[in-house]
């Protein structure tokens, strides 16, 4: 027979063969602009024999600061993850357990520098606990002269940082979780003699894990380079390095520019350093995993000190974010409220009412922003996992890395460099333009919220679908997104929050013209006023709230009737 | 201008000139005429620090009254730190954009202004040939054309004049200590009680630049460029005082707060006794937006302390370059300066020389209550010049050599 082609098996269509190129437009949207970004700040560096490098690594607070960033990212990253796994592996699915669930999505939402002025305002020696208890218990008629805040050890910091990192772990550890069989694998390992805690940690641990890495890496670089956190929590006796670089930046002299990029550079490396070092003690951690189910890890005292750990642990950091936000709302509309009032001794609405134009006028172009960042995600997301699906790729951990690039690289590192990219093409300075720079970061949270869900749905559905004739866009549309359709909500409240808490991108692409909730809070914050802070930290809680909110309860008014079909997430 | 046209502007500049005050008159001059043709309905970007809601609001008003006067619309751009837009000028011109720039119009001074001037970025001069410039009060405020030493020649224009005061609540503290030795024994009788913002923040900078004039044996120094040769010597006495007191300060100078707002806000919560801040009427504004309990009150210190002016600056690629000079002149308007005085608003000092004024705007200054807390003018004692940039910057680092790196 002549070499004529076999006709392949499924012929695909123009649509089909567009779909196909979609995980790679995926790689491009995510690689092209951090790249850009990076050479465009790593360039200036190595000017003049790298000068500013060598300035960086003269001076004197470079240990402390570096110290600082490593000792509170990873504590506070250590911290996060056994706290989450406590909660999950001690409370089972129990009341409490959807409790917390139920939390997750305001503790989500709380935005990053709210939530660190919250805390700072209930833990300060002139904060909410010490007004409580004061004069009546302690005596004191002034506050304390004692370093709670802005600690040189950076404890503050940690605190801070783990109560942010622990809704967000949970959130990507209940992701995973339908994936590891875990109630099977707990129940098995118990009729073995095994305890709850043992059990989880032998045998639902290591696949879990293996899921969690990245999300992980990402936290773990999140907490490195976190800026606002930092100046408000942190030390500043020299500050985290990722501070420092912010004060360089802000020097009058511009001659700081070039430190802050060489500053940036070596944060870049600070980060991946850490990252490899955390990688290798992984391994270790999987050694000694290994040597306790060999031999025969039941702790069933385990169980009865986790439980109650897990418990107080998970509120305590729910309760801290829940009590300083409402700190902060309730000077929002405190008039005077001196030290050791309670209370305010007045309200009043002054705040609201002159926040309020600006705060609808901000609120409506940050959620266009977002809704335009969103759905493009999740175009591309859901164009990436039917192409994976359909033509069967397989996404390698090559794929997963490139995913997290733009969360594992600091923003402070490749925005510089992607402002004066955008300078030059002359496409910054509009909303749209805003919204594709989030775009890069929204993508790669929406993609994890969704991925896990959309493979893990039963592939009878699509078998039963297409044995009965439907066309694939039709098998699309008519079943998969209806049985998804919780998880994709999830993900589109993930994503909308993600793109209203951006400070940077919309900073330095908007070029101050495109004013969002979080860029005018982060201008008030400057001002350190709590009543407005107040008022435009809940506004930005509020939001993404409202999205979480629909999120669980639209699916379960479209499922009421048909309880059976619905995704979990 | 032909003949004819000369004498009738001539015939109606004299009969102007017995009528009018000058600043009206050079409003009416063809050259402003352009200029306010030009800018009729363009929007002004303007750059401004958005730390402040009093600030931000009076911002606000300036718009309303740019469109009803000019048809100009004003947008602030808040921003968290004025170097966000100087950083952004210079990113556009790296990128090659001279024309249709972002920013119309910067709240600009010291060494911001001294860097962007070095490098070009600013346009002018054009202050000087704003109408309202004959209102500024050159001779009795020199700091609204020397701005940190540096002349300005006409690339900035003046809005507001800053002092630096010290506030306290007179029911913890009744006798505050009204100069530098005397400040210096009672922080050291009254531990954990005073602090001052970390530099190179501005104010915490001009903190020690205060104990410069106070300490140094001829503070005549630090109108020139720091001499390198006697500079160690010349300090000394600033550093000895620094030293003696830093044990004692809040938190026992291991944390300091960050900006003058991290300031107020640690005397408002009773942390500390004594602040301070760069605006004699700051603590009657927070008063009358009850913020700050009525019995705040400010003082000086003996000799003087140092006063500046705030400025607005044009950059060379802005794209509303007409309307930014129509903001600059509003922002000299009588009516618009005595609203900035007013405690109720902002309590900013005026860079008008008030007794120049024609009665109806002078009387809008003399109706001002200038709130309890606010020193009247005669009692605020001299406002020291500002030192040299060099001075600033060479102290903000030894100052991070000697104590911002205390572990």
């Amino acid at each position: 027979m002549p070499n004529k082609p076999l006709p392949s098996p499924r012929p695909t269509s123009k649509a089909g063969a567009l779909l196909r190129q979609a995980p790679r437009l995926t790689v491009l949207l995510l690689v092209a602009p951090v790249a850009a970004g990076l050479f465009g700040t790593i360039a200036p560096v190595l000017r003049d024999h790298a000068a500013p490098m060598q300035a960086v690594l003269t001076w004197q607070g470079l240990p402390v600061a570096v110290m600082l960033s490593v000792k509170t990212g990873v504590l506070s990253t250590l911290g996060a993850l056994v706290i989450t796994l406590l909660v999950v592996a001690s409370l089972g699915d129990g009341r409490a357990f959807r409790l917390i669930q139920h939390l997750l999505a305001p503790l989500l939402a709380v935005p990053h520098a709210a939530a660190a002025l919250g805390l700072a305002f209930l833990i300060a020696p002139s904060g909410w606990l010490a007004r409580l208890v004061s004069p009546w218990a302690t005596g004191w008629q002034h506050p304390p002269d004692l370093l709670v805040l802005n600690d040189p050890g950076g404890w503050a910091l940690t605190l801070g940082l783990m109560a942010k990192e622990v809704p967000f772990l949970l959130l990507m550890t209940l992701a995973a979780l339908p994936q590891t069989d875990a109630r099977r694998r707990v129940l098995q390992a118990q009729s073995l003699g095994a305890g709850r805690v043992a059990g989880f940690v032998v045998g639902v641990l290591p696949t879990l894990y293996a899921q969690l890495r990245l999300p992980i890496y990402a936290v773990l670089a999140y907490a490195m380079t976190v800026v606002d956190m930092a100046f408000i929590l942190g030390p500043t006796l020299p500050p985290t390095l990722s501070a420092q670089i912010v004060i360089w930046m802000n020097d009058p002299s511009l001659s700081g520019r070039d430190l802050a990029a060489a500053g940036a550079t070596l944060q870049v490396a600070l980060v991946l350093t850490a990252i490899v070092i955390w990688r290798l003690a992984e391994a270790v951690a999987s050694r000694l995993l290994t040597r306790a189910a060999w031999a025969g890890l039941r702790a069933p005292l385990a169980d009865r000190m986790a439980r109650p750990i897990g418990l107080a642990l998970g509120f305590g950091f729910a309760g801290l974010l829940f009590s300083g936000l409402a700190g902060l709302g309730l000077w929002s509309v405190a008039g005077l409220w001196q030290f050791p009032d309670a209370t305010p001794e007045t309200l009043s609405l002054t705040t609201w009412r002159r926040a309020g134009p600006d705060l609808v006028a901000s609120t409506g172009l940050t959620l266009a922003i977002a809704a335009v960042a969103t759905l493009a995600a999740l175009a591309l997301v859901l164009a990436c996992l039917e192409a994976e699906q359909r033509f069967s790729l397989s996404p390698g951990a090559n794929g997963l890395f490139i995913l997290y690039l733009p969360l594992i690289i600091p923003q402070i590192a490749f925005l510089p460099g992607l402002q004066s990219l955008s300078l030059r093409l002359g496409v910054e300075g509009s909303w749209w333009a805003v919204a594709a720079a989030h775009l890069v970061f929204v993508l790669p949270y929406v993609f994890l919220s969704l991925a896990a869900p959309y493979r893990s749905l039963d592939p009878r559905f699509r078998l039963a679908a297409q044995s009965l004739g439907a066309r694939p866009l039709r098998l699309f549309v008519t079943v998969i997104l209806p049985l998804l359709l919780r998880p994709i909500l999830t993900a589109m409240a993930v994503g909308l929050a993600v793109s209203i808490g951006q400070y940077l991108p919309t900073l330095l692409i908007g070029g101050g013209r495109v004013e969002t909730l979080t860029t005018e809070a982060v201008a008030l914050s400057s001002g350190a006023n709590r009543r407005l802070i107040g008022a435009y930290g809940l506004a930005q809680t509020l939001l993404p709230a409202a999205g979480f909110a629909l999120a669980i309860a639209l699916p379960a008014i479209v499922f009421r009737h048909r309880r059976g079909m619905e995704a979990r997430t | 201008m032909n003949r004819r046209h000369f004498l009738v502007a001539g015939a109606l500049a004299a009969t102007a000139l017995t009528a009018l005050p000058p600043s009206a008159l050079l409003a009416q001059s063809p050259d402003w005429q352009t200029v306010l043709a030009e800018a009729k309905g363009q929007t002004v970007y303007w750059h401004a620090w958005g730390g402040d809601p009093k600030i931000n609001d009076f911002i606000a008003w300036v718009g309303d009254q740019a469109q009803d006067r000019y048809g100009v619309a004003l947008t602030h751009v808040k921003l968290a730190s004025t170097a966000d837009a100087v950083a952004r000028v210079l990113a556009e011109k790296e990128a090659g954009i001279t024309t249709g720039g972002a920013v119309d119009l910067i709240w600009i001074n010291g060494e911001n202004f001294a860097a962007m001037k070095a490098q070009g970025l600013l346009q002018g001069p054009f202050a000087e040939s704003l109408p309202n410039w004959n209102l500024v009060d050159v001779a009795g405020k020199p700091a609204v054309v020397t701005d940190f030493t540096l002349p300005t020649e006409g690339f900035e224009s003046p809005w507001a004049m800053a002092q630096l005061v010290f506030e306290y609540d007179s029911a913890r503290l009744p006798t505050p200590p009204q100069s530098l030795e005397a400040l210096q024994q009672w922080i050291i009788a009254n531990p954990g009680r005073f602090t001052y913002p970390q530099p190179p923040d501005y104010l915490g900078t001009t903190f020690l630049k205060q104990l410069a004039y106070g300490t140094l044996a001829d503070p005549a120094v630090l109108q020139k460029p720091v001499d390198d040769a006697s500079y160690a010597q010349t300090v000394a006495p600033m550093w000895a005082w620094l030293d003696a007191v830093t044990p004692h300060l809040w938190r026992a100078g291991k944390a300091y707060p960050q900006n003058e707002p991290a300031l107020g806000q640690l005397l408002a919560d009773s942390e500390i006794d004594i602040g301070f801040a760069f605006n004699p009427g700051r603590a009657s504004a927070e008063i009358a937006a009850g913020t700050l309990p009525d019995t705040m009150r400010t003082f000086t210190l003996a000799g003087g302390t140092i006063g500046n002016a705030s400025f607005v600056a044009i950059p060379f690629n802005a794209a509303h370059s007409a309307g930014a000079r129509v903001i600059a002149n509003l922002l000299l308007d009588p009516q618009v300066q005595a609203r900035a005085q007013d405690p109720g608003v902002l309590g900013f000092q005026t860079v008008l020389n008030v007794a120049a004024l024609p009665a109806e705007d002078r009387a809008r200054f003399e109706a001002l209550d200038l709130g309890i807390a606010t020193l009247p003018p005669e009692a605020m004692g001299p406002a020291l010049l500002e030192p040299h940039a060099s001075w600033m910057i060479r102290i903000g680092q030894d100052w991070v050599e000697r104590y911002g790196v205390a572990q």
